[in-house]
């Protein structure tokens, strides 16, 4: 009996069975949101197991379009130089080149394997496929269900921006509202859009905001909204977080109408902790936040389904115009890398990374020119190698 | 002291003489509540100082009980609007629940007007994290997601309508490069989401280029929102004038107004249609600070300035505008919001002092 339990309490204290256990949790908890949460006993054979030197864990890569490819070997090479006992599945998946295009569903496949990627920024065309309204972003976003987007927007120590001090995180719900590609031209000349807001994923979403908010000690959630015109759509949205935020008293919680949002943001940024907001306001801050603190170029992000972690770049611009010119800003995707290690419990390879990447900034010799410098990737991609020893 | 009060006479009677001074015209005046009557007061005494040519017409536009039972805006304030086509606008508190029509909802109905306007330009002498920043932002104002279309389809599923239609989106377009053409600006910024509303800001998109190709002379340029935002915060200083579908306009409108440093010196005007127009304060109605003689009259003010140049006496609009931003940049004379002590009426009194000066 004895030697039972032990086995039972050396299981649970495996970091990643009880990473396990709480997705799971969290994935029962999402379709009845009142019921408390239970201790789930994780059958050990369906659990990962624990992180082996010798075996490497298998990561989806999706280089993305634009400047992704590059970005993603500048990954590789940090991730070769120190060992990281990470194999990449590599997939391309991009809406400009159709034909050598790998499917959402063989995107899919890998990615319900692996449970965890790296991906690049895929291009959406002004002009679909056929005509297709659906991007290619939106079909995995639905389809793998990554419900949230999350941007930590924080200051940089070293860089010299118009801000400072800003640390606080956008959480993004990416399934619904205006990205429903829902359209349609009823008489010529006249297009009716729809925005659909869902009470299920507003309060899917308004608790992983909660949740994220007590497990990284932050204060206070902001929801966003501009239910003073769209009364009922983003009304549901604000009832919804409003519902969510009565189960969590230690956190405050306030509302924000978008544009007041929008312009506090470039006046005192600092006030903001968690922001919770539905798609294309999402969209909308999270860029402007990623610019208050030195761009796209710096700031990672991830993208969360119950099962899945998708690590990728805070702001999603692929910079077309700077593929293979040699001056792209490595340093989202390589946090972004990290970020991915920290979720596979290597935290002693992420820390390095990061290291190396904070002192390369705060240094301030080696710059690329979207953070104020005059150096070009490769120099400043030495710089961070050269301190990663 | 003599020579110089007639030296000033004599250059006012000369700058009478010689520019073309149209006939006086009748402008309706919305002083609002809160501090809109003092702002209202102080804007009116900077126009007379400036000789502008307005004769106001105040009207009241507290809700009165009507023959129904049902509030609603006095119909002589409509008449007044309906007669002078030109309104200038105090902040007025946003009755909530009260179950009338709102008096913004009534005069854009009343007058069509379809383009929000406004500019924003770093002010000298107010310090914000931005110094470079000169963008016009002209709104779509009939449509889009204001629509007010919206059904719970099942419970907990709500479906928000956004209306595009192609006369209001090419409306805004022609008015935009006849604005920039105007007002000798060199770009137009169409604010789109066409990678995502393929149909909906696609038709914009489609509308804002056919009429681009009729200017020229103005560049054209098409920027998704998510990255307007991004480079807005970062280098505002590339931006000249955007236009833009409802809900983005918004919300892109108190962003730039933001990078300045708010509404209280941000100016706006509502364009209709047959060159009826609606100037307005867009901020608050500081209820705190009301009869207290310390609110800031610049945002009203710079509205009428707008209005001045929307009725062709440009003489007057740069003179009043030049006499504000000289007071501002001097910073003796600034009220509290702007970092200084003076009471509105002093701020007033030399922005009247230096408008007679020019």
């Amino acid at each position: 009996m004895a030697t039972k339990a032990f086995s039972f309490a050396k299981q649970i204290l495996k970091p990643n069975s009880i990473k396990i256990a709480l997705n799971q949790n969290f994935s029962k908890n999402t379709s009845s949101l009142f019921v408390p949460p239970t201790v789930t006993v994780v059958n050990p054979s369906q659990a990962n197991p624990l992180p082996d030197q010798s075996k490497k864990i298998k990561v989806t890569l999706v280089p993305g379009d634009g400047v992704g490819p590059e970005l993603m070997l500048c990954v590789r090479e940090v991730y070769k130089q120190i060992g990281v006992p990470v194999e990449f599945e590599e997939i391309l998946a991009s809406e400009l080149l159709p034909g050598r295009s790998s499917s959402v569903e063989d995107l899919k496949e890998s990615f319900k394997r692996n449970r965890v990627g790296l991906m690049g920024v895929i291009t959406t065309p002004a002009i679909g496929e056929s005509g297709q309204l659906e991007s290619m972003n939106q079909k995995i976003r639905l389809q793998l269900d990554l419900f949230a987007h999350v941007i930590r927007v924080k200051s940089l120590p070293g860089l010299k921006l118009r801000y400072s001090n800003i640390d606080f995180v956008v959480i993004r719900e990416q399934k619904e509202g205006e990205y429903s590609a829902l359209e349609h031209e009823s008489v010529p000349g006249v297009v009716e859009s729809l925005k659909i807001t869902t009470k299920e994923n507003a309060r899917r979403i308004a608790k992983f905001a909660f949740d994220y908010a007590v497990s990284n000690n932050r204060k206070k959630v902001t929801a966003v909204h501009k239910a003073n015109i769209m009364k009922l759509g983003d009304g549901l949205f604000i009832k919804s977080c409003q519902e969510i935020a009565e189960m969590y008293p230690n956190i405050k919680f306030e509302t924000m109408i978008i544009d007041n949002c929008c312009m506090q943001l470039v006046s005192k940024p600092q006030q903001f902790d968690v922001m919770v907001l539905p798609n294309l306001y999402g969209n909308i801050v999270g860029n402007l936040a990623v610019g208050l603190v030195g761009g796209p170029g710096i700031v990672p992000g991830e993208s969360y389904s119950n099962d899945i972690a998708l690590f990728e770049s805070g702001a999603r611009h692929a910079f077309a115009t700077a593929a293979g010119r040699n001056v792209a800003n490595p340093t989202a995707m390589i946090l972004s890398s990290a970020n991915l290690l920290k979720h596979l419990n290597l935290n002693a390879y992420a820390q390095r990374i990061e290291n190396a990447v904070y002192k390369v900034i705060k240094s301030g010799k080696y710059r690329t020119k979207d953070i104020g410098g005059y150096c070009n990737q490769s120099d400043f991609f030495k710089a961070i190698l050269n301190n990663l020893q | 002291m003599n020579s110089k009060f007639l030296a000033r006479q004599t250059s006012l009677l000369i700058k009478r003489f010689y520019s073309s001074v149209p006939e006086v015209r009748k402008v309706t005046l919305i002083p609002g509540d809160g501090i809109g009557t003092e702002i209202s007061a102080s804007v009116q005494k900077i126009f007379d100082a400036a000789g502008a040519p307005i004769e106001w017409e105040a009207v009241d536009v507290t809700p009165v009980k009507g023959v129904d039972g049902k509030f609603r805006i006095p119909q002589k304030a409509i008449d007044s609007v309906n007669a002078t086509k030109i309104g200038l606008k105090g902040p007025l508190a946003t009755p909530v629940g009260k179950g009338h029509q709102s008096l913004n909802l009534a005069l854009r109905k009343q007058f069509n007007l379809f383009a929000n306007v406004r500019p924003c330009k770093s002010i000298e002498g107010f310090k914000t994290p931005y110094d470079d920043v000169d963008i016009i932002t002209i709104r779509e104002n009939t449509e889009g997601e204001y629509s007010g279309i919206e059904h719970t389809i099942v419970p907990g599923v709500v479906q928000s309508i956004k209306l595009i239609t192609e006369p209001a989106s090419r409306r805004v377009a022609e008015f935009a490069f006849q604005y920039a053409t105007l007002n000798k600006r060199e770009k137009v910024t169409v604010v789109h989401k066409a990678n995502i509303m393929r149909l909906s800001d696609g038709l914009f998109l489609k509308c804002a280029r056919e009429v681009a190709e009729q200017y020229p002379n103005i560049k054209f340029e098409e920027m998704y929102l998510d990255t307007v935002c991004l480079k807005m915060v970062q280098n505002p200083g590339q931006f000249d004038v955007l236009v833009m579908p409802n809900l983005y306009g918004d919300i892109l409108s108190d962003l730039c107004a933001g990078l300045i440093g708010g509404l209280g010196l941000t100016p706006s005007g509502n364009i209709g249609e047959g060159g009826s127009a609606i100037f307005e304060a867009v901020h608050g109605t500081a209820p705190d600070i009301a009869g207290q003689d310390k609110a800031n009259p610049t945002a009203l003010l710079l509205s009428g300035v707008m209005m001045l140049r929307h009725l062709n006496m440009y003489d007057h609009a740069r003179r009043i505008e030049q006499a504000c931003f000289d007071t501002i940049r001097d910073g003796k004379n600034i009220t509290g919001d702007l970092g200084g002590k003076a009471k509105c009426s002093e701020f007033t009194d030399e922005i009247c002092r230096r408008v007679r000066d020019l």
